[in-house]
């Protein structure tokens, strides 16, 4: 009977996690971006500086019709959006926030495969959808997540092969138990590498070619409406807050800080998390669009190498320090 | 010497970043009222007082959105024995404003200074046909417009003040001058 409650516990907590966290996000992009731009942003909803804007958007959402295209994959174009976003819910469930045995939805020993493979499959949603749609621009855009898919999987598997090498273990909180300050400038060209591997893959900006609204409307996501376009956008905030919170604990060291190792490790992680999700937004805000063959190029010609001599850089320290 | 690689990424981060820090430029509106110019050209007031219904601001309209009825009416000889004068009066002056392209000729063109531009600006209707306003919604207008801005330091007298002031030193003059003599008869 314990066991059941407890695990009906932490399904619970991750579950609130997953529904307040990316609206949270959202929120602080409609604020963080309008300030950048020299606007307010959202002023009205929820009468404090519009802080109910989400939950209006969503409410908004929820009353629109939901529209399947004649010619569609009627299955497929259905299904689309839940294959986007539970993938981040199994991926948040796996990702330890704090040192303690209640601080992680569930400890696994191969975190780091599992998680990488889970989030794989978050992409397969958008290809479901640019697919089902019946519409050339969604098939345009479907084509184009899997190029930048493919583009992008790679070094972020191998950033983050290069921690557990460091490590000697794939288990997330391992990692973790491993981790020591002076990690943070000798993987911090995988961090980088894996953030913005992690960024393409989310299709943010300035990696968002597989939505470029002024190419191809809006992609994969053109012909959604409704509850099922809003659950796509959903996803990418997501998505947001899983690469934050798994750059934070492969690379900068999750609970770890200089003050309040005893139960205050979990705001730690959040902390980083937050900033991270911040630099997320404040991205999107400066940079331009990358054209389709920059964008494969940068991975290519750029990331892999990187990835590759940091693994290199790993290994060596590795063999030194043993 | 080139550039570091990068640093021009870096350049748009620092601009974003500072412009979080500053002041929005954003003006709420319907909250708070904005600050205009004050020449602002939002609406034309009409000084009924001055209008003659020449018709001129009508005829030179591009859009002919000026409607002006009028009638003649007599008026009494002002001296005994002189000629009976007539005179127009208004009866109707109305801008369609769903029309009216803000340019400003009729004002221009006005010889009598009956047309003034008004920095009013909250006249939207729900009806089309609502935007047409009358000579009493205008005459309202004209008590929004603005003083008109001083001269230039150098500038010439104003024609007006200046007739004025002649005006007022002849009689001065004349009036002295009936004085005098008394004065030296006595």
């Amino acid at each position: 009977m314990n066991g059941v409650l407890d695990v009906a516990l932490r399904l619970l907590v991750v579950f609130v996690v997953f529904l307040t966290f990316p609206l949270i996000v959202g929120q602080t992009e409609h604020k963080v971006m309008a300030h950048m731009q020299g606007r307010l942003g959202p002023m009205y909803a929820g009468g404090f500086h519009g802080w109910a804007q989400l939950i209006a958007d969503g409410v908004k959402f929820a009353q629109k019709e939901d529209v399947v295209p004649a010619g569609a994959d009627r299955r497929v174009f259905q299904l689309a959006p839940a294959v986007a976003l539970l993938p981040y819910l199994l991926v948040l469930l796996a990702i330890p926030i704090g040192p303690s045995e209640g601080a992680v939805g569930q400890v696994l020993d191969a975190g780091v495969f599992f998680v990488l493979a889970v989030m794989g499959v978050g992409v397969l949603g958008s290809l479901m959808a640019g697919w089902a749609s019946a519409n050339k621009f969604s098939l345009l855009g479907g084509l184009r997540t899997a190029a930048q898919l493919l583009a992008y999987e790679l070094p972020m598997l191998l950033a983050a092969a290069s921690v557990a090498m460091a490590a000697g273990t794939v288990s997330l909180p391992g990692i973790l138990h491993a981790f020591h300050w002076w990690w943070v400038p000798w993987q911090i060209v995988g961090a980088v590498v894996f953030f913005v591997a992690g960024l393409a893959e989310l299709q943010r900006p300035p990696f968002d070619m597989p939505v470029a609204d002024s190419e191809i409307i809006f992609g994969a996501y053109t012909e959604y409406t409704g509850l099922r376009f809003a659950l796509f956008l959903l996803a990418e905030y997501a998505g947001i807050v899983v690469l934050c919170g798994l750059t934070t604990v492969l690379f900068l060291g999750g609970w770890h800080g200089p003050w309040g190792h005893d139960g205050l490790g979990w705001l730690w992680t959040l902390l980083k998390t937050a900033i991270l999700a911040f630099l997320v937004i404040w991205l999107r805000v400066t940079y331009p669009r990358l054209r389709e063959d920059q964008l494969q190029k940068l991975s290519w010609t750029l990331l892999v190498p990187l990835s590759l001599a940091q693994i290199a850089l790993t290994g060596i320290v590795k063999v030194v320090i043993s | 010497m080139a550039p570091i690689p990068g640093s021009g990424l870096a350049k748009g981060l620092a601009v974003t970043l500072r412009t979080m820090t500053r002041k929005t430029v954003t003006e709420q509106y319907p909250d708070a009222q904005p600050e205009l110019p004050p020449r602002t050209r939002g609406v034309i007031g009409l000084f009924e007082e001055n209008c003659t219904v020449c018709m001129l601001c009508a005829r030179e309209c591009p859009d002919w959105c000026i409607y002006i009825d009028s009638h003649k009416e007599t008026v009494p000889p002002a001296a005994p024995g002189g000629r009976e004068r007539s005179r127009n009066v208004l009866d109707r002056f109305a801008i369609d404003f769903s029309l009216c392209m803000y340019c400003g000729i009729c004002i221009e063109v006005c010889p009598f200074d009956a047309l003034f531009w008004s920095p009013e600006f909250e006249y939207a209707e729900t009806d089309i046909r609502d935007l047409t306003h009358e000579r009493d919604k205008l005459r309202e207008w004209m008590w929004t417009v603005p003083a008109p801005p001083a001269l230039d330091p150098a500038a010439e007298e104003p024609k007006e003040i200046a007739a004025a002031r002649k005006t007022a030193e002849k009689l001065a003059a004349a009036q002295a001058e009936q004085h005098e003599p008394q004065e030296g008869a006595s």
